[in-house]
């Protein structure tokens, strides 16, 4: 089973390109689960049709700590796995140790044992990795590769590089490994061009360049992923891609982040020096 | 204070193989080079120099500062110094620890302070160990709905008159906010509540404890009952009734015609807190843990404090004439005098019997804020001396004397803690005691004085601030001292080395030691421990 991470800047589109790729993946015939790690619990709609997943934490919380792996897991699209974490209320509590507590009982539980024949766990990280919380997911024994949802944007730049220097800190004693950059286009200058040639100087590759398109809004309002809305789109066929890319990934490196003066002279160099 | 002649120097072992500086050198060696640095300064010999004038300069010791990490310390938390030492020993608060249970469990009664409620429908919580045992789901979604189910169970049970909650560490870092919810529970139930951000971590020991507590006490209670109070009338401050000490001390008051209005916080109720500030004379004991309070009440009230001392017959006595002379009044003066006598007799009875057991035997103190201080006092009286001592957090100026409070570094850790801005009270602002006090003053009577532990202690003794195993292991074994007094984490460690150990938090399972009747069950009790046979025995017959 792969074990994989999902990280990137907030509002960059972490959750939907997720499910869609997962939508791909079930539809390739993988057995995949998703475990949303956002207090939201929003990472998993698209692929059951809405908010319909009765959170870890809430169960632990009615339940005691007495509770089955059904209880806090359902089918999704393609037969996918579904999970939510959950968490407090905004302002409230701690999230980052809701997470820990999750992922420990999906662990005792058995949810990644062999027995449950997986080919992928993915999980969906909260924008920012604030504390040790949402860290766990990339611990030790937990996901291995990670791909950082990423956009020709500057703040989405300095959010993965600030994400890959966290990798690089785990990467050490864990040995989870940077698989990637998603692309998740939003219509910036030269943004692919420059999306790589970020990739290559952090030691990765673009994965999949995602172009923006409006059908994933038309899916998602119907609590849907492309692939299930409109099997013919020719959005659903990037996620195909994007799939099919990350289940013949075979580069999995330490990422090199970027000092933020290269940082900035890249984007210099690709975007805002001609838009000038 | 000074002494006329140059001090014949501390003798560390009989045979006067070991000096000082040999000795701190010796132990000093083992740290690494920055570690060292740090507990240079801390680890002190106390060379008093006589200046031309006559005053004494002591050395500077480093105090209130981080515990070096991996050294084995005998310090304790913020939490413990608030809830355990300060807000613990009162009567009628129910204290609710907000936090796992273990930080409620293990800071529950431990170190003996002992309550005594007038009659069996007056309250006394002291028995009861309130907490809101927090899970992990409380971490995950906020324990603060748990907290004010725990308040109002506890209403609704006890009815009391005030409940106040104590943050312990993950309370802090989860950001519950404990003084809102104290605050609408207040609204709701219409008695006192508070709240203590005391959470474990903050602060270099429990001594940030103790001022998060004064600081607490004064802002919500203290000044919330204008009962006047009579002529005589003082507070007993930093008396936590261990072993029953304020017992003692609430009888030798009330003989002497003095009333005593509140004491913080042996034995004492909320009223007594709430009423405080209508007393004529803070006397304050320990120095480290309430001067906040008394210093903030002067501000406020302007009722003056001083220091004062009852470990001890001839400190007991010298604090009783203190107040009378305070007073100045002939009757009350003469009355302190005939107590004194009335007790004295017997006093000198024990040490006659005691003294020659003990005398010349060597103490070693490492405990407390006050108490390494104090309790020189009592051996001295036994004519055991003190070869080394030390606080566990105490600052500066209770080493050096106060009259260094203006030179201490304020650091980052101090400024963690709040410095409450305390104005006079328009009302209730007593001039009339301020001006009587400068009278006083004149005539040489001395307010908010304290000159510290060093000031009393033998030339050259040595002087060690928040000692740890290692020290202390290694001047047991190279001193081979005949007493050791300290906690319960060093008391077995110690005794295993063939030493007796007494434990001056808890007393183990004696006291009281205070006033006159105290000293002598102290003698009595220090004679047993010192002169048993057992601590020839310690080695097995095998390792003979």
């Amino acid at each position: 089973m792969r074990k994989v991470a999902i990280y990137g800047k907030g509002g960059i589109g972490k959750s939907t390109t997720t499910q869609n790729t997962v939508a791909a993946l079930a539809e390739m015939g993988k057995k995949v689960m998703v475990v949303g790690c956002d207090p939201k619990a929003d990472s998993t709609r698209l692929l059951l049709g809405g908010l319909a997943q009765k959170s870890v934490l809430d169960t632990i919380r009615d339940e005691g700590e007495d509770i089955e792996l059904d209880d806090i897991r359902r089918d999704g699209f393609g037969s996918c796995k579904c999970v939510e974490s959950g968490g407090p209320e905004p302002g409230v509590g701690c999230a980052g140790r809701g997470i820990i507590t999750s992922i420990n009982m999906l662990e005792q539980l058995g949810a990644y044992d062999e027995s449950e024949e997986l080919d992928y766990a993915f999980y969906d990280v909260l924008g920012d990795v604030v504390c040790g919380g949402f860290a766990m997911p990339i611990r030790q024994g937990k996901a291995q590769e990670i791909y950082i949802v990423c956009s020709g944007e500057m703040m989405a730049m300095y959010a993965a590089n600030n994400i890959c220097k966290g990798i690089m800190k785990f990467a050490e004693s864990g040995g989870v490994r940077l698989g990637g950059l998603i692309c998740n286009s939003r219509n910036v200058d030269n943004e692919s061009e420059m999306i790589q040639e970020f990739a290559k100087r952090l030691g990765t590759q673009m994965i999949h360049f995602v172009p923006r398109d409006n059908d994933v809004q038309r899916a998602e309002i119907r609590k849907m992923t492309v692939i299930d809305w409109n099997p013919e789109a020719p959005q659903a066929d990037e996620y195909r891609t994007l799939a099919r890319n990350i289940d013949n990934n075979e580069l999995f490196v330490i990422p090199k982040p970027l000092e933020i003066e290269e940082l900035e002279s890249l984007l210099l160099e690709y975007g805002l020096l001609e838009a000038a | 204070m000074a002494p006329d002649s140059p001090e014949q120097a501390v003798e560390l072992t009989p045979d006067g193989t070991l000096t000082s500086e040999g000795l701190r050198e010796e132990l000093l060696k083992a740290y690494p080079k920055k570690s060292r640095r740090k507990r240079e300064k801390q680890f002190v010999i106390n060379e008093k120099t006589v200046n031309e004038d006559g005053t004494v300069t002591l050395p500077q010791i480093g105090a209130n500062t981080r515990t070096i990490p991996g050294i084995l310390t005998q310090r304790g938390c913020t939490y413990a110094g608030c809830k355990g030492v300060i807000l613990g020993p009162t009567r009628d608060i129910v204290n609710i620890t907000h936090g796992p249970i273990g930080c409620g469990y293990y800071s529950w009664l431990t170190r003996r302070n002992q309550t005594s409620a007038p009659n069996d429908s007056d309250a006394n919580y002291m028995t009861y160990c309130f907490s809101t045992d927090m899970q992990d789901e409380n971490i995950i979604f906020g324990g603060e709905k748990k907290l004010a189910a725990a308040i109002q169970e506890a209403y609704d049970i006890f009815q009391p008159k005030a409940i106040a909650v104590f943050s312990t560490c993950p309370v802090g870092l989860i950001g519950d906010d404990v003084h809102q919810v104290a605050k609408d529970m207040k609204e709701k139930l219409g008695i006192n509540i508070f709240g203590f951000s005391c959470e474990g971590y903050k602060g270099v020991s429990q001594s940030a404890g103790h001022h998060i507590a004064n600081n607490q006490v004064f802002k919500h209670v203290v000044g919330t009952d204008n009962t006047p109070r009579s002529k005589f009338s003082i507070n007993l401050l930093g008396e936590y009734n261990i072993g029953g000490d304020a017992f003692v001390l609430e009888d030798l008051l009330e003989r002497c015609g003095i009333e005593l209005v509140s004491t913080f916080s042996g034995n004492s109720t909320y009223d007594q807190f709430a009423n405080a500030h209508m007393a004529n004379l803070n006397a304050v004991m320990c120095h480290r843990s309430i001067n906040y309070v008394a210093d903030m009440i002067e501000k406020k009230y302007g009722t003056p404090w001083i220091k004062v001392n009852f470990i001890g017959a001839k400190s007991t006595a010298k604090s009783l004439r203190k107040i009378g002379e305070y007073f100045a009044d002939e009757k009350l003066m003469e009355q302190i005098e005939k107590v004194i006598s009335e007790e004295y007799p017997a006093v000198f009875e024990a040490q006659k019997k005691y003294k020659p057991s003990l005398e010349g035997k060597r103490v070693m103190l490492f405990v407390g804020g006050s108490r390494a201080h104090h309790y020189q006092d009592l051996f001295g009286e036994l004519g055991m001396k003190t070869v080394a001592a030390g606080y566990e957090f105490a600052h500066r100026d209770d080493y050096e004397g106060r009259a260094v409070i203006p030179d201490i570094k304020i650091d980052a850790d101090s400024r963690n803690i709040e410095e409450l801005h305390v104005d006079a009270d328009p009302d209730m602002y007593d001039s009339d005691k301020v001006r009587d006090k400068w009278a006083k003053e004149e005539k040489g009577y001395t307010f908010a004085e304290y000159d510290g532990m060093m000031t009393q202690m033998a030339e050259k003794a040595l002087v060690i601030d928040d000692i740890n195993h290692y020290e202390s292991e290694e001047l047991i074994k190279r001193v081979k001292p005949d007493l050791f007094c300290a906690g319960i984490k060093e008391k077995y460690v110690v005794q295993k080395m063939g030493v007796p150990c007494k434990q001056l938090h808890s007393y183990d399972y004696g006291g009281p030691y205070a006033g006159f009747r105290g000293a002598i069950e102290f003698y009595k009790d220090i004679d047993r421990l010192v002169n048993a046979k057992v601590w020839k025995m310690i080695k097995a017959p095998w390792d003979e």
